[in-house]
């Protein structure tokens, strides 16, 4: 189902056994997402949000349904051509901990074309250019340790650009940064997805960010809940607050 | 090829931004190989030190006296056993061996110049058991009153072959000086840590020290020449069947079997093996505790696309960087140190110890790290990022 989609997933469930009890953490969950369109998944902790996003970015193996990527299925694959589907067609930004802290924050964006194989003179320019646009021009060569949150989750967001990965995935980005820090954070990121005409999906908690979202999967249990797709729903759920 | 030198371009990074922590494990691995070579170099030196007569004797097998248990002091022949053990068929030369030991008065005009304590190896020249002379001559007579020395009591003395050296031995009635003119040098040939002054056999036995007046000319050993040395474990049972009241080695047998050899060796094969088992502890703990640190750092790693074999390399090329930084600089400083050492200190580098020494410490760094590489391998990115549930 859903050819044609950048990312689908058909009827997808993630089961696990608690005190000799089966639950699902996730429920038979079928969604679509097209090239260019940004993604909020929002929900209460427990509602599956991370559960589906980790079997949406190929590191958890679902119980059953299945993930399509770029028109290819996750489920006939190997761990490791999974391991390679990750490198070349997922873009991913973490929470925390997201770059190497020993490499620069140029290094650390290079650092996904040379897992590929692919960096060279242009693969260079592109990173910097790249962060030129997330307003880190002047931070090529520092650290991390060197750079605030905020600037080390803008790296983040260019190295899970630079590939031309088909989804970008972004797992509560916002977690510890201030509200405008966060605010900065998401909206470049929005952009970035609508231009580079990627799949971009974002799991959060605070409600506030999903304004800058073309669509809100909301989460309870692990089904879905509701599905907010026009602008004024969108805007409403995200006044009403930090989640 | 750019994905296969991705592991090691990490691994360079990362020593490189983090050079201090890098080079002080390096700086632990250096004072490892500078131990390990040193306790290498001191059993070497220390066990050439009481073996190296023996082993460079040019004989085949030592004669003692039976139930002497191969200890050279306990054994003494009378010099008739030379003849008896000369006409056994298969023996090509012998040549008689008497140890004492005396000091000999240092020539050196300085307040502190103690006399040199030597071994006094009463030999034949000519015969098996006489050293092979690298300056000057070997004795004119078996009772003339010359010696050849080795390089060591040249160096310790500051003399030189035509020299005169007075020899300090006790006579029984008290200490008493023999003169005696240095006609040759030979090159190393310590006995039980001691240099050594070889005299004419019955020059030895005028000097030697004695209990009393009448003390017999015994010999401690008889080096025997074979004509075949490959008949050497034949020849070993033959002669005490024809030569009664003898027991016989061969020469590593006999250097084995001197007073403490052994326990010194494996004394010392311990205290190298257990500074080896430390390094790979030293080298085990900090990369373990490094893969501990970093285990988001790599689930991260692995989330964004990066091979088990990746984390693996990686880790290895470190391991391997900085063991081999640490053997280069406690290399160095073994050498450096070593130069600044007095001669009598019985440290002696052997191509062969030093070669055996650096390959096992180049083995501790891999071996230590292989609980954390496999560790690091095993990172779930997942439970790393604590995305699980």
């Amino acid at each position: 189902m859903n050819d044609g989609f950048a990312l689908s997933t058909d009827s997808l469930v993630k089961s696990y056994e608690l005190d000799g009890q089966k639950f699902n953490a996730v429920n038979s969950i079928s969604l679509a997402v097209s090239a260019g369109e940004f993604v909020g998944l929002v929900g209460p902790s427990g509602s599956g949000k991370t559960t589906l996003l980790a079997m949406l970015s190929a590191l958890l193996t679902p119980t059953a349904g299945k993930v399509i990527i770029d028109g290819t299925s996750l489920s006939d694959m190997s761990d490791k051509q999974r391991v390679e589907f990750r490198r070349k067609r997922v873009g991913f930004t973490f929470q925390a901990n997201n770059l190497i802290p020993y490499l620069t924050a140029a290094e650390n964006v290079e650092l996904m074309l040379r897992l590929n194989g692919e960096l060279n003179a242009a693969g260079r320019t592109r990173s910097r250019d790249l962060l030129a646009r997330l307003g880190l021009a002047d931070r090529l060569h520092n650290l991390p340790s060197q750079m605030s949150g905020g600037q080390q989750q803008r790296v983040a967001i260019a190295r899970a650009l630079i590939h031309n990965p088909a989804v970008v995935l972004a797992d509560e980005p916002t977690a510890n940064l201030d509200t405008e820090r966060a605010h900065q954070v998401v909206e470049t990121f929005a952009e970035l997805i609508h231009e580079h005409k990627r799949a971009g999906v974002i799991v959060t908690h605070d409600l506030r960010m999903i304004t800058y979202t073309d669509r809100v999967i909301q989460m309870r249990d692990g089904d879905i809940a509701r599905i907010y797709t026009s602008r004024d729903e969108i805007t409403e759920l995200a006044a009403s607050g930090p989640g | 090829m750019q994905i296969l030198l991705t592991p090691l371009y990490l691994a360079q990074m990362e020593v490189l931004r983090n050079k201090v922590r890098f080079f002080l494990i390096s700086l632990l691995i250096a004072l490892i190989t500078l131990l390990v070579l040193f306790i290498a170099a001191l059993a070497e030196g220390l066990g050439g030190g009481n073996r190296e007569y023996l082993s460079k004797l040019e004989a085949d097998l030592l004669v003692y006296k039976a139930d002497s248990d191969l200890l050279i002091a306990a054994s003494r022949l009378p010099r008739s056993v030379m003849t008896q053990v000369r006409r056994v068929n298969g023996v090509r030369a012998v040549g008689p061996i008497a140890v004492s030991n005396a000091a000999i008065d240092n020539p050196l005009e300085t307040p502190d110049a103690d006399p040199l304590r030597v071994a006094l190896l009463g030999v034949e020249a000519g015969l098996p058991g006489a050293p092979p002379i690298i300056t000057g001559s070997a004795f004119s007579t078996n009772r003339a009153p010359e010696a050849v020395v080795e390089r060591r009591v040249i160096q310790r003395l500051g003399i030189k072959v035509g020299d005169r050296i007075s020899i300090r031995t006790d006579q029984g009635s008290g200490d008493e000086t023999f003169e005696v003119l240095v006609v040759g040098l030979s090159d190393g040939e310590q006995y039980g840590l001691q240099p050594v002054v070889f005299l004419p056999l019955l020059t030895w036995d005028r000097i030697r020290s004695k209990t009393g007046p009448n003390s017999p000319l015994n010999l401690n050993l008889i080096a025997v020449q074979l004509e075949n040395p490959n008949d050497l474990a034949a020849m070993k049972a033959l002669i005490p069947t024809q030569v009664k009241d003898v027991e016989m080695a061969g020469i590593r047998e006999a250097y084995e079997a001197l007073p403490g050899y052994k326990e010194q060796q494996s004394t010392l094969d311990t205290q190298r093996f257990f500074t080896l088992i430390i390094g790979v502890l030293v080298i085990g703990g900090f990369f373990q505790i490094q893969a501990l640190q970093k285990v988001p750092q790599v689930g991260m790693l692995k989330a964004i696309g990066a091979a088990n074999w990746m984390v693996a390399v990686a880790a290895i090329a470190q391991i391997i960087l900085v063991t081999v930084i640490g053997v280069l600089l406690g290399g160095a400083a073994t050498l450096l140190l070593a130069s600044t050492l007095p001669p009598g200190i019985p440290i002696v580098f052997t191509g062969q110890a030093v070669v055996a020494a650096i390959v096992s410490l180049l083995f501790i760094g891999p071996i230590g790290g292989t609980i954390s590489i496999r560790y690091a391998a095993r990172i779930e990115p997942l439970k790393a990022l604590g995305m699980s549930s």
